[in-house]
């Protein structure tokens, strides 16, 4: 996996199967929660905003975990192949993140009759956002790219503090955000027919992520090893 | 449960399928994005060698 043209040739080979399996997780996922699931007794079909909005946070939060950890990977061992995931996957986190604060706020009007409440976990989730944007900027700003990879993974490692807290938050603080009900140890406290679309739907998007961030980092290789061999080689035969 | 029943998730349809109409946006761009953009670094890559090459041969 070190190598820059095994990298580039395996991921050619692997995207259209994530695809098809992405495709379907997704189909079956949507098909299960807008349509078979039951409306909430509270909630009614408002509910529903959960299969998107809860799979966007989850990935927000992974999606930073994995960045951080190549960050490291790239400080410590130098390797390009963790720097490139590691960039390339901020913008794709910041998207999750995006939506979860979107789809929270369009889930939270009807709910709690506002948009927006500066509530911890709101607050600390809006936070996550622009730490994902200051990769970004600073990515761009350094033109040198092995050192701007350095300097976001500096960057990245310190942000990595914010995750517990987005976490723990609707424990430690009152807040109208409702508490965990899949990710704790007691049994889930949501039913079984409302549960499986969520893990559909969440596993669906960890295939959205690794698609896009392996298209990325495709792009991103070939332009960093633009005198190398290998691109030669793929130029002439794609 | 009829299809219009459907679209009208319980009196809640904007909330909701505004929620899976801009997830359905962002993701796509997550997708459709990155493509273009490798397609891009190709081509430009395959230009900047062909002008290398010229000047090597006219040198």
């Amino acid at each position: 996996m070190g190598s820059p043209p095994y990298f580039y040739r395996f991921t050619g080979r692997l995207l259209p199967w994530l695809g098809a399996v992405c495709f379907a997780l997704v189909a079956v996922g949507l098909w299960g929660g807008l349509v078979e699931a039951p409306a909430d007794y509270q909630q009614g079909d408002s509910f529903r905003i959960i299969y998107v909005h809860v799979p966007s946070a989850w990935m927000s939060l992974f999606i930073y975990i994995v960045m951080a950890i190549c960050g490291a990977i790239g400080l410590i061992w130098h390797m390009k192949n963790a720097e490139i995931i590691a960039i390339s996957s901020a913008p794709i986190g910041a998207s999750f993140t995006f939506l979860a604060l979107v789809t929270g706020s369009l889930w939270g009007k009807p709910m709690w009759g506002s948009w927006w409440v500066w509530d911890a976990r709101l607050t600390s989730e809006l936070i996550l956002l622009f730490l994902y944007l200051g990769v970004i900027a600073l990515y761009g700003a350094i033109e040198d790219k092995r050192l701007a990879s350095r300097a976001v993974a500096i960057l990245a490692l310190v942000g990595v503090v914010n995750i517990p807290i987005i976490h723990y938050s609707v424990e430690w603080w009152n807040t109208l955000h409702q508490g965990p009900t899949v990710t704790k140890f007691d049994k889930p406290s949501i039913h079984i027919s409302m549960l499986i679309p969520l893990l559909e739907m969440a596993l669906g998007f960890k295939f959205i992520y690794l698609i896009s961030v392996l298209i990325r980092a495709r792009g991103e290789l070939v332009q960093r090893e633009s005198n190398s061999k290998w691109v030669s080689e793929l130029l002439e035969n794609p | 449960m009829s299809p219009a029943e459907f679209f009208a998730m319980g009196g809640y349809a904007f909330y909701v399928w505004m929620s899976y109409g801009i997830a359905l946006v962002v993701l796509a761009f997550n997708i459709i994005q990155p493509l273009i953009q490798q397609k891009r670094a190709l081509r430009a890559i395959r230009h900047r060698r062909q002008r290398h090459q010229r000047q090597a041969v006219t040198e």
